[in-house]
């Protein structure tokens, strides 16, 4: 435990927090980085997934699609960056690095979401005239709704777990603080990197909890 | 014709794999039994922690904030956490990727076990079933597809994460990719990156073969909706 208390000690130094290499600095491009990732994911996976549960196609390319995702290891991945022209382009690298990794949760969630749908609800919907748009806008999406928020809150969670590699690249993040810890044997810095990047998480999860319960389309009726 | 892809440092390069067999048969063995014995001790401790969360709102808001919480330490940072505990060794390693499993697995198993119908728990309750049965021949079946779902998405993302753990030398096919690096050892790097990849996809499919031969009648509902 006395780690723990050495890590608050450093998270509670001033000196820690300022400059190009200060805590706030590190922070604000871990969010930056990863806001960014989230939306390219969200982009590409939530029309994808949702067009083909709505279709009720392309299942098996939707989870296998994914899962190739999930399978390249982000470090791999980053390895390989690294011995390209690729390594000078900045975030690039690292914002592809977490969208491979955050599209296999959001598109599945949001696929399979579609297609729990109660088929019975589908069916009176189709029975009482709802077009293919109706039913997708009305019925569908707001019964799917649960699952692709759950999705969405672990690819954040990911996402911003993941965003620490990009130090590994020698780019920026709350990951440095990890990384030039770990090069200098400095274990209580380590801790307090790893608890920026927790606290972080929880938050953007807490975050997105409320705005779930806020706008969810089946609140209250069940 | 003569010209040598080692030398060049090409990307692809079948004198690398030929001549490297062997390194390369033992880092793929390694990175087997990391991701297999990680994934088989998450699932071990995964499912005790679902069942316990089971129906206690409290108890399920608990594990499921730990165990996110834990998948939220980045993995530099958890392998830094556990150093003291286990030392260069492979059960650092398997420590981290079973924490990291975790998550995924109790959420899977949670969600399998509340997903089943009320009306089938009362219908056996009513045929007399105790607690143990109701588990093993209604609960659980019922709960497979959403178990196996979880199964195969922790042993994927492990055999990836696995790569992380050439850190203190376990990475199996990470080891060669951390190998390749400060010399820029294309051929090294593709290959290892690529046959982790390939683990991966045949681990899937591995797992969907078995999920299928587990739950017969799901195939038979769905032929009877299409």
């Amino acid at each position: 435990m006395g780690v723990f208390t050495q890590a608050w000690t450093w998270l509670a130094t001033g000196s820690h927090w300022s400059g190009e290499d200060g805590a706030w600095h590190r922070l604000g491009e871990h969010v930056y980085v990863s806001a960014l990732a989230l939306l390219v994911s969200c982009l590409i996976a939530l029309p994808l997934a949702l067009w083909l549960g709505h279709i009720g196609k392309g299942g098996a390319l939707a989870v296998n699609l994914s899962n190739v995702g999930r399978a390249i290891p982000v470090f791999a991945v980053l390895a390989l960056f690294m011995v390209t022209p690729l390594r000078n382009a900045g975030y690039l690298p690292t914002v592809i690095a977490l969208v491979l990794f955050a599209v296999p949760p959001l598109l599945t969630n949001a696929y399979v979401g579609m297609r729990e749908v109660d088929p019975a609800a589908v069916e009176a919907a189709r029975g009482m005239g709802m077009s293919g748009r109706q039913l997708f806008l009305q019925v569908e999406l707001p019964l799917a709704y649960p699952l692709i928020m759950t999705g969405l809150r672990s690819a954040a969670v990911q996402i911003i777990a993941t965003a620490t590699i990009a130090a590994m690249a020698g780019l920026g993040g709350l990951g440095r603080i990890v990384t030039e810890g770990f090069a200098v044997y400095d274990t209580p810095q380590v801790v307090a990197g790893a608890m920026l990047v927790a606290a972080l998480a929880l938050l953007v999860e807490g975050v997105l909890v409320a705005v779930d319960r806020i706008f969810s389309p089946v609140r209250g009726r069940s | 014709m003569a010209r040598n892809c080692l030398a060049a440092n090409d990307w692809i390069c079948w004198e690398y794999v030929s001549s490297r067999s062997q390194e390369l048969t033992d880092a793929t063995v390694q990175h087997i039994w990391i991701t297999a014995v990680s994934v088989l001790i998450g699932l071990l401790v995964a499912f005790p922690l679902a069942l316990l969360a089971r129906g206690r709102k409290g108890v399920a808001a608990t594990v499921l904030g730990i165990t996110t919480v834990l998948y939220t330490v980045p993995s530099l940072a958890m392998f830094a956490l556990l150093l003291p505990l286990f030392g260069l060794s492979a059960g650092l390693v398997i420590t981290g990727l079973v924490l990291y499993s975790l998550t995924i697995l109790v959420r899977n198993i949670l969600a399998g076990l509340e997903s089943v119908p009320p009306d089938a728990l009362e219908a056996a309750r009513g045929m007399g079933y105790g607690r143990i049965r109701l588990l093993f021949e209604v609960e659980l079946p019922l709960a497979l597809p959403a178990l196996m779902a979880g199964l195969r998405i922790a042993t994927v993302a492990t055999v990836a994460l696995t790569t992380i753990g050439s850190l203190v030398d376990h990475g199996g096919l990470g080891n060669l990719i951390e190998q390749g690096l400060p010399t820029f050892f294309k051929a090294q790097i593709l290959t290892a990156s690529v046959l982790c990849v390939v683990l991966a996809i045949a681990a899937d499919l591995l797992l969907l073969g078995l999920q299928r031969l587990l739950t017969p009648w799901t195939r038979i509902r769905t032929a009877k909706a299409g």
